[in-house]
């Protein structure tokens, strides 16, 4: 017996009213696009703050004309205090790792494409999916609705440790209120990703089309789907963490806070708290999440790459090992966020280990992206170059890793900026890179009209310099014994690295600008750009093979069948060079035909 | 890397339909050569019968999380303060115990109602109708465990032990009444005479799991606290 309804009652009629259409929509495709609305707002929010914290750290007693309106205390006249230094830096952390780099390369881009790759009309749980955006998209609220509550923002960094995050008020300004709705915004945010992971994991098992095996699957929807299966591990463990700790702050519970703890001169009722706990708890998420944010930048840049290569990567299915082995390893490393704890130096060394055999697949995956690309006839344009930039990032941000990943060493730098240098390039900046590299390729299927490519040629130039300027120099720094997370370098024994930070902030300043090309790009092009083919790239994805934009339910009524593995280039058939996923026809590779 | 043009799978008619056992390629493997979509949905794939597991991996990582805090936290500190669970919590396990083989007599009685030998048993709904009391009165009787631990003057935030209680009971009541309104959607579909049965099947999963993980709390608690 089957079942027991003719009727598939997962999916949904065509929408007629505009509520339905544009607002709580059903259509994966449009939730995809709410995602990348919501990441590229709050990717300005953060770059905004990061500005401002620059501007801080090079001229310290400069005011910032504007800033007291949105803090009277924090900055009084426009100048910030150590504290609303804090506050800022924090709201930058949480709101990109969270917000920017979960939401953009995997929300906003799976959401759009993973169920079109597999062959799907949606996703199986299209309301689900639709509060798995408006979930997220309240957490960004609560967020934000932080820095004008209260005495604004938390002030504890985006791992909010304990137990300054369980403290109460007497802890600072914004360890109050800030961070009950920092936590409550974070667990709600851990439901949406829930939500969104149930409907990944179940698109991509039960939903393919006929002759669509697991392995025929692109390496962009084989990143989204690794990707769902970390999340859902991750995320169910920060759910339960920010419970607790709201419980701490609002029902007087002491998971968090030691015994006789006193701050600021006042004793704190709290007894027997354990701040190690929240550690683990948190960095069992933490360390996950940063391959969260990339493993779906190396899916994309993978597909990208190959489609503008013209030839196949030297191993798909290594690759797909590759990053399956990165999200298994990424549970075991997460200790060596915590040599400095007071770990045991014996689980320090247990961390250690697995944290250095995790470089093997990110080294095997550069090195087939590199052989790959080797005596390739590479087509230059935005996608493509954004790809390599990443690939750049990666290797350039990814390499500081070995030396971390030792003890002995990370425990000198560990609270340094080289530190910052490293989690900004390898996992901030070529995240940052695979989403721009999607933008460029995926928009014209997305919105139907093509990218400035000019623009996005002088967007990238201007980015990746400018990436390499705030960054690189942050090792430096970090090597001369820079800390980290204080606001000002005046009158101490860093004053003559202050030249230093000088150069970063008008660097990030001017990089900062050449995002606005970006975003006038993104614009304009919506509404002006030119009409895009249906297959501009010349891909072989099953989203190449359906019109453009994808009417909604993908393929208008006719599901595809797929005959060929995902990256057939370098052959000769009827329309070129390719041959696409839902294509009967027959071909043979140059090779074969020798 | 060679071209490899493959055959579409070949549809056998012995595995016709399939019985809900997805991942090897998908239901949609069953669609007919000429794709058509109509067809595809008389054999609508059941992705909740791997969602459901997917939720069941997601709830098991929360208590895990919620158990090794509760085992770090006793070890850090002197204060941890034992105390006598509620007798009632017994009564409870075996209501939860007893709701589960109810579903399962509605979930083995639809199966045959559905398949159109009505006459031969009476409709299941009453079997879903007593899951939804006993469940009900499962979350009661967790309530009323919390009235007693207050009338000793044990509190949520009286000791970590007090603490990690309230906080586990109250989780899994919470997942307990979702998996409740599994069962009023399962009752709402076969009054209309649309319920699926991997439907069915996911609710009756997501139930007795929830009987197996208050098995492994009461054990817990009884253990530690």
């Amino acid at each position: 017996m089957h079942d027991m309804s003719a009727h598939a009652v997962q999916h949904h009629a065509p929408p007629t009213s505009f509520i339905r259409k544009y607002v709580f929509s059903l259509d994966h495709k449009v939730i995809g696009k709410q995602y990348y609305a919501l990441a590229l707002l709050a990717a300005l929010s953060g770059m905004v703050l990061s500005w401002l914290m620059r501007i801080h750290l090079g001229w310290t007693n400069a005011a910032i004309p504007g800033l007291q309106l949105l803090s009277k205390n924090g900055a009084p006249g426009g100048v910030m205090t150590p504290e609303y230094y804090l506050q800022l830096m924090t709201m930058h952390g949480t709101i990109m790792v969270f917000f920017v780099l979960t939401t953009a390369p995997f929300a906003a881009f799976g959401n759009f494409f993973l169920p079109i790759q597999v062959g799907a009309e949606d996703m199986p749980f299209p309301r689900f999916n639709m509060m798995s955006f408006w979930v997220t998209f309240l957490a960004f609220v609560v967020l934000m609705s932080s820095f004008f509550l209260g005495d604004g923002p938390t002030l504890g960094g985006w791992t909010q440790y304990a137990p300054l995050n369980a403290v109460g008020s007497v802890g600072g300004p914004g360890q109050g209120l800030g961070v009950v709705l920092w936590a409550l915004s974070i667990a709600l945010f851990c439901i949406g990703q829930l939500l969104g992971a149930l409907n990944f994991i179940s698109s991509t098992l039960d939903l393919r089309v006929k002759g669509m095996s697991l392995m025929r699957l692109p390496l962009s929807a084989w990143g989204w789907f690794i990707t769902s299966c970390m999340g859902l591990t991750a995320f169910a463990v920060l759910l339960p963490a920010c419970i607790l700790v709201i419980l701490d702050h609002v029902a007087g519970t002491s998971f968090f806070v030691a015994s006789s703890l006193v701050i600021n001169d006042q004793l704190l009722p709290h007894s027997g708290g354990s701040t190690l706990l929240w550690q683990h708890l948190f960095w069992f998420f933490g360390h996950p999440e940063v391959y969260i944010a990339i493993v779906p930048g190396i899916g994309m840049v993978s597909h990208i790459l190959i489609t503008n290569m013209r030839k196949p990567m030297l191993s798909q299915r290594v690759l797909i090992y590759c990053m399956g082995a990165l999200a298994v390893l990424s549970y075991m490393v997460y200790g060596h966020h915590m040599f400095v704890s007071g770990m045991n130096p014996f689980s320090s060394l247990a961390f250690s280990f697995p944290t250095l055999v995790i470089t093997i697949p990110a080294t095997i995956v550069v090195l087939i992206w590199t052989f790959s690309l080797y005596g390739s006839k590479l087509r230059i344009n935005s996608a493509s170059l954004f790809a390599l930039g990443f690939i750049s990032m990666f290797v350039s941000g990814g390499v500081s890793g070995f030396f971390l990943a030792q003890p002995s060493i990370d425990i000198m730098l560990h609270a340094t900026y080289f530190v910052v240098g490293h989690f900004h390039m390898v996992m901030g900046v070529a995240a940052m890179f695979g989403i721009f590299a999607a933008t460029y390729f995926w928009f014209p299927k997305m919105v139907g009209r093509m990218m400035n490519e000019t623009l996005g040629k002088i967007h990238f130039w201007l980015s990746f310099v400018g990436a390499y300027c705030i960054f690189m120099p942050f090792h430096y720094l970090g090597m001369a014994g820079n800390v980290r997370r204080y606001s000002t370098f005046v009158n101490d024994f860093l004053q003559p690295l202050i030249p230093v930070h000088r150069l970063i902030t008008i660097a990030a300043l001017l990089t900062g600008v050449a995002q606005l090309i970006f975003v006038y790009n993104l614009i304009h092009s919506r509404f002006w750009g030119k009409p895009a083919p249906d297959n501009p790239w010349e891909g072989t994805s099953l989203e190449w093979s359906t019109a453009t934009p994808p009417p909604w339910d993908n393929f208008g009524g006719k599901l595809p069948i797929v005959y060929h593995d995902p990256f057939q280039y370098g052959v000769q058939s009827s329309v070129g060079d390719y041959v696409m996923q839902a294509s009967p026809e027959q071909v043979k590779t140059e090779h074969e035909e020798k | 890397m060679a071209t490899t043009v493959y055959e579409p799978p070949k549809i056998d008619p012995d595995r016709l339909p399939d019985r809900g056992h997805s991942g090897n390629g998908g239901w949609r493997n069953l669609v007919p050569s000429d794709g058509d979509l109509h067809v595809a949905l008389d054999y609508s794939p059941a992705p909740s019968s791997t969602a459901i597991w997917v939720v069941l991996f997601a709830i098991t990582m929360m208590f895990a999380a919620f158990s090794s805090a509760l085992f770090v936290r006793k070890g850090s500190s002197l204060d941890w303060r034992t105390f006598t669970l509620p007798s009632i919590l017994y009564f409870n396990t075996l209501l939860l115990l007893a709701s589960s083989v109810t579903l399962e007599v509605s979930r083995r009685r639809v199966a045959t109602f559905m398949g159109g030998r009505k006459s031969q048993v009476e409709s299941p709904a009453r079997w879903l109708y007593i899951t939804l009391f006993l469940g009900l009165l499962f979350v009661a009787g967790q309530y009323v465990a919390w009235l007693r631990l207050r009338a000793e003057g044990l509190y949520l935030a009286t000791n970590p032990s007090s603490s990690f209680f309230y906080v586990l009971t109250a989780t899994h009541a919470l997942h307990v009444l979702g998996g409740l309104g599994g069962v009023v959607h399962v009752i709402r579909k076969l009054s209309n005479s649309a319920l699926r049965r991997s439907t069915l099947d996911a609710t009756a999963r997501y139930w007795h799991f929830m009987g197996g993980l208050w098995l492994y709390l009461l054990f817990l608690l009884w253990m530690k606290l």
